[in-house]
């Protein structure tokens, strides 16, 4: 059987964070009641004209820049012609063949292996409105339109086809993700549809230097369901082409639910999009000075913060990536290294106990009740001897639901550390009382009769025991 | 002479000196409104009671003693195409029979800021697709002189408006002669400025490229005062030129010597009725005796305008016209069982033949596999033709032409053969295309109907074409003919 390869290519769209829409002063705020961030621009009433954001524009060539394109010095917009309730004009402002960015790539890590993904070019288009069906749209007696999206700016980032698996795929997205939130443009966050992806995707066995016929796959909602629907529609194609069939160029759906891709519309069916120039727009002259400003004004980038985190600070390869992989987690990151510069035990608590509670309570790094100080305070009771690591993992938690001191939780809960040693040494007196047993095993050499001992004298301290002490003591009073 | 008739101009005078009030004026455009609309029907909507608090406020102003604008209390027409705030604009077509805008064009803020009386919305061709107004979904226009005529289009209505006197100064926009045709086939001035002079904001989109909002007067004085208010950069229009605008007024000047005059070979050829001809050669004496240089030139790729604009235009046209689908405003067919019915029956019942004859020439030409042959191609020419007139214009100041083949035709006489309603605009549309400025005024009657001369210059000449035509004005009688009803 041979082995076969996926070629993969993404297209993906990500709302920029501007306060108003691309070609109107209506704001582009998310959820606001249907139809109130609304002007007769964005409605697309008769006789009204696009004028061009232009923070848009900054905000464009400033994600081109992060993603190493060349800027166009000319470009311009141009109409995508179809009809669609959502739509207001019939037809989309969009750039066609002269786009704002083009010829850029970033670097992904698949298996410890740094790969090249290019980026065939950006542009900005507006995003169109949304339909609200009572039911299902093939049931529902009417539908409604809600135009606040309508006009809020987007750029289309196109990828060459160079990732090579499903997983390459999700590495490019995340990669992108980052460095688009690196750069402020956008919050790219999936579940709201600031960020939104397809994929093109064919097979060909290994080795081999053509191109399949591809199939364009939709409605991929998180990272997790690009991979996995490119997972299924790689095996898909696999099993058609080694059944001796052959693959149609189609636009297919991921189907959540059910886990499988479907088939929407063959090439056949597909639009004639009629793209001219929008003589509503004049062209878009770039200033080579205004790019220099642009390009000086773009953020450590994820790629160099994570090699200064590795050269600065010390921290494994895999450290540094994690923590640079979204910009709120590095800057936060670096805010508890203020109060407390130990980078690898700062990176084990962040990549540890406090990812594993963000997630669990399902909060963002940036809306945590946890202050980057308060987190450098809690690691400091621990050095100071004041709370043991076991205790400074409930303290964290207790913090991450209340938003309390970590200073402040240790005196309520009365968690303060036993050093005392008289006060130690009374209690393993009892232990060593209450468990003849044990101690008997330990003298007779079974030494691991000393693990059980310790753990009956942090029950009996609530876990407040020094743990040090509490071993020390313990071997003395063995001998 | 009755007030209707008088230009704005002395209106402006005689209401400074206050032997007539603004109400006064705008109550005698009404009672001839009343007297011959029936018969012209150069109007889709009449706004009587707004015009008369205008007027009423005008009157206040001049009483208090107030700096007021030349175009103060000075009724005007506005083509239905113009979305003006709180009050139906139809653009002449079933399929926005019941639209009110939310909101004033740049133009109408301008008029607005300034106490212009606005009389009412005139008709027009549907979506100022036409040369006769008699595209319209609602009546057909006549023209003033002879009520079996058509006074030209697309903005018959206004030109029509100016010349019965129902107004006495108008707006109409010119995508390929819509100003300068009906204002040649009426008998009165209409100027379509530079492209970007004056701001496209509100006005409804035919094609981006080629629309010009511009003024029709009954004569070049009045041309210069409108001009003077509507023209100007505007933010909320990306096409409108950044240009620090002159007085116009200040070119209102009786003379034109040492001025060098083109008169494009091309324009004065086949397809010119013999006694247009005439009349143009007349004009050509008068501009020599008055000391310009008058010599014949050539705009060699002339022949392919046509082809050129009727390919570019419709295609704009397609894509603009693509909102109307009965989703938000306007009229939708409500039978049909899902979107796309909705769309197609809304769209097939809502748009004139015309208009569905354009939308489909448009998508046709910037189709898969047909763009390069026919929209990019009719691109280039456009560029073509620029050229021809930078060339002509690196000799001259202006350029002398016939507005129109012959004078105004009769009702029905051309709507049987599109082709033959578009060669109407032969001598108009490559003004257009090359986004420069043209006046027509006034030269002359061929049958008892009046003649139009077209001067085109280059852009943002418009002060040398008003000086020309100021000039030609003085020195002919041409312009103080009424319609004799």
């Amino acid at each position: 059987m041979a082995q076969w390869e996926a070629v993969i290519g993404l297209e993906v769209h990500v709302e920029l964070k501007t306060n108003t829409k691309i070609f109107c002063h209506s704001s582009t705020e998310f959820g606001g009641d249907p139809n109130t961030h609304v002007c007769p621009v964005c409605l697309g009433l008769p006789g009204v004209l696009p004028v061009l954001n232009k923070k848009v524009l900054e905000y464009a060539v400033k994600a081109g820049l992060a993603l190493n394109c060349k800027i166009a010095p000319f470009s311009k917009f141009d109409r995508k012609n179809y009809y669609y309730p959502d739509l207001p004009k019939n037809y989309q402002i969009s750039q066609y063949d002269l786009p704002i960015a083009e010829h850029g790539y970033l670097d992904i890590e698949v298996d410890g292996r740094t790969k090249r993904i290019g980026i065939t070019r950006l542009h900005m288009e507006e995003d169109a409105g949304k339909l609200v069906h009572q039911g299902t749209i093939m049931t529902t007696p009417y539908s409604l339109v809600d135009y606040n999206r309508t006009g809020v700016p987007l750029i289309e980032i196109v990828s060459e086809p160079d990732m090579r698996s499903p997983e390459e795929a999700k590495a490019y997205l995340e990669k992108l993700k980052a460095i688009i939130q690196y750069t402020g443009v956008s919050d790219c966050k999936m579940q709201e549809g600031s960020l939104r992806c397809d994929a093109n995707i064919s097979v060909r066995p290994v080795g081999s230097t053509e191109f399949g016929t591809k199939t364009e796959i939709k409605n991929m909602n998180s990272f997790k369901a690009l991979q996995k629907a490119l997972e299924y529609e790689m095996q898909r194609q696999i099993e058609v082409l080694e059944d001796g069939g052959r693959i149609i160029q189609e636009t297919r759906t991921w189907d959540e639910a059910k886990g499988v891709t479907v088939s929407m519309r063959s090439k056949e069916e597909a639009h004639d999009y009629r793209y001219f120039p929008d003589p509503d727009l004049v062209p878009v002259v770039m200033d080579p000075e205004w790019v220099e400003e642009i390009r000086e004004s773009l953020p450590e980038l994820p790629d160099a913060r994570k090699r200064r985190y590795v050269e600065q600070y010390g921290l494994p390869e895999y450290d540094a990536m994690v923590l640079t992989l979204t910009k709120e987690m590095a800057d936060y990151f670096e805010e508890v290294l203020e109060g407390y510069p130990q980078p690898k035990t700062v990176s084990n608590w962040m990549m540890g106990d406090f990812s594993r509670l963000l997630n669990a309570n399902q909060v963002e790094i940036t809306s945590c009740k946890v202050s980057p100080a308060q987190l450098a305070e809690l690691l400091k009771l621990i050095d100071k001897g004041t709370i043991s690591g076991k205790i400074a993992k409930s303290v964290l938690e207790d913090m991450v639901e209340t938003g309390k001191a970590p200073a402040e939780i240790v005196e309520e809960k009365g968690l303060v550390q036993i050093s005392d040693e008289g006060e130690l040494s009374r209690i393993i007196d009892e232990v060593i009382a209450n468990n003849p047993k044990s101690v008997e095993d330990y003298r007779s050499g079974k030494k691991k009769a000393m693990g059980f001992l310790v753990g009956q004298t942090m029950k009996a301290t609530k876990g407040k025991a020094n743990p040090a002490l509490v071993n020390k003591l313990l071997s003395e009073k063995l001998q | 002479m009755s007030l209707n008739r008088m230009t704005a101009h002395e209106l402006h005078e005689l209401m400074l000196k206050k032997e007539v009030s603004a109400v006064e004026i705008t109550n005698a455009v009404y009672s001839r409104i009343d007297e011959v609309e029936e018969k012209v029907k150069a109007y889709i909507t009449i706004t009587k009671e707004q015009a008369l608090e205008t007027a009423r406020r005008v009157d206040e102003k001049i009483a208090a003693g107030e700096q007021v604008s030349p175009l103060a209390g000075i009724p005007i027409a506005i083509k239905d195409n113009i979305c003006t705030n709180g009050v139906k604009t139809t653009c002449a077509s079933k399929i926005l029979y019941n639209f009110v805008p939310p909101y004033d064009a740049t133009v109408m803020n301008k008029l607005n800021a300034r106490h212009a009386v606005m009389v009412g919305k005139t008709n027009m061709d549907e979506f100022a697709m036409g040369s006769s107004t008699e595209n319209s979904a609602f009546h057909t226009t006549r023209n003033p002189w002879d009520t079996e005529r058509v006074p030209g289009g697309s903005s018959g209505g206004s030109a029509a408006a100016v010349a019965a006197g129902e107004c006495i100064v108008a707006l109409g926009s010119d995508t390929g002669g819509s100003i300068r045709q009906p204002a040649a086939f009426c008998g009165v001035v209409g100027m379509k400025p530079t492209y970007g002079a004056v701001s496209r904001y509100g006005l409804v989109a035919f094609a981006s490229s080629l629309d010009q909002i511009g003024p029709f007067t009954k004569d070049v004085t009045d041309c210069a005062l409108v001009l003077d208010a509507i023209c100007g950069h505007d933010p909320l229009d990306s096409t409108s030129v950044k240009y620090q605008h002159p007085d116009y007024t200040q070119y209102l000047q009786n003379d034109v010597r040492g001025l060098k005059i083109g008169v494009p070979k091309e324009y004065m050829a086949e397809g010119l009725d013999p006694k247009m001809r005439r009349v143009i050669e007349e004009a050509i004496v008068t501009f020599s005796n008055l000391g310009a240089v008058v010599e014949e030139t050539s705009l060699p790729h002339t022949e392919y305008a046509l082809a050129a604009y009727y390919l570019i235009a419709p295609a704009e046209a397609s894509s603009n016209l693509a909102r109307y689908d009965g989703v938000r405003y306007g009229y939708r067919n409500v039978e049909a069982d899902n979107v796309l019915e909705m769309f197609m029956k809304s769209r097939s019942e809502g748009f004139g033949d015309e208009v569905k004859r354009r939308i489909m020439l448009g998508t046709y030409a910037l189709s898969a596999g047909y763009y390069d042959a026919y929209y990019n191609k009719a691109l280039k020419v456009r560029t073509l033709i620029k050229q021809d007139f930078d060339k002509a214009f690196e000799k001259y100041d202006l350029l002398l032409s016939p507005t129109t083949p012959g004078p105004a035709f009769k009702v029905g006489e051309n709507t049987a053969d599109p082709v033959q309603m578009y060669l109407q605009d032969i001598f108009t549309l490559s003004v257009n295309l090359a986004g420069i400025p043209g006046i027509s005024i006034p030269c002359g009657f061929v049958d008892g109907l009046p003649a139009g001369l077209q001067l085109m210059g280059k852009p943002f000449s418009e002060g040398t074409l008003l000086r020309a035509a100021y000039t030609f004005e003085q020195n002919t009688e041409f312009n103080r003919q009424c319609p004799a009803f």
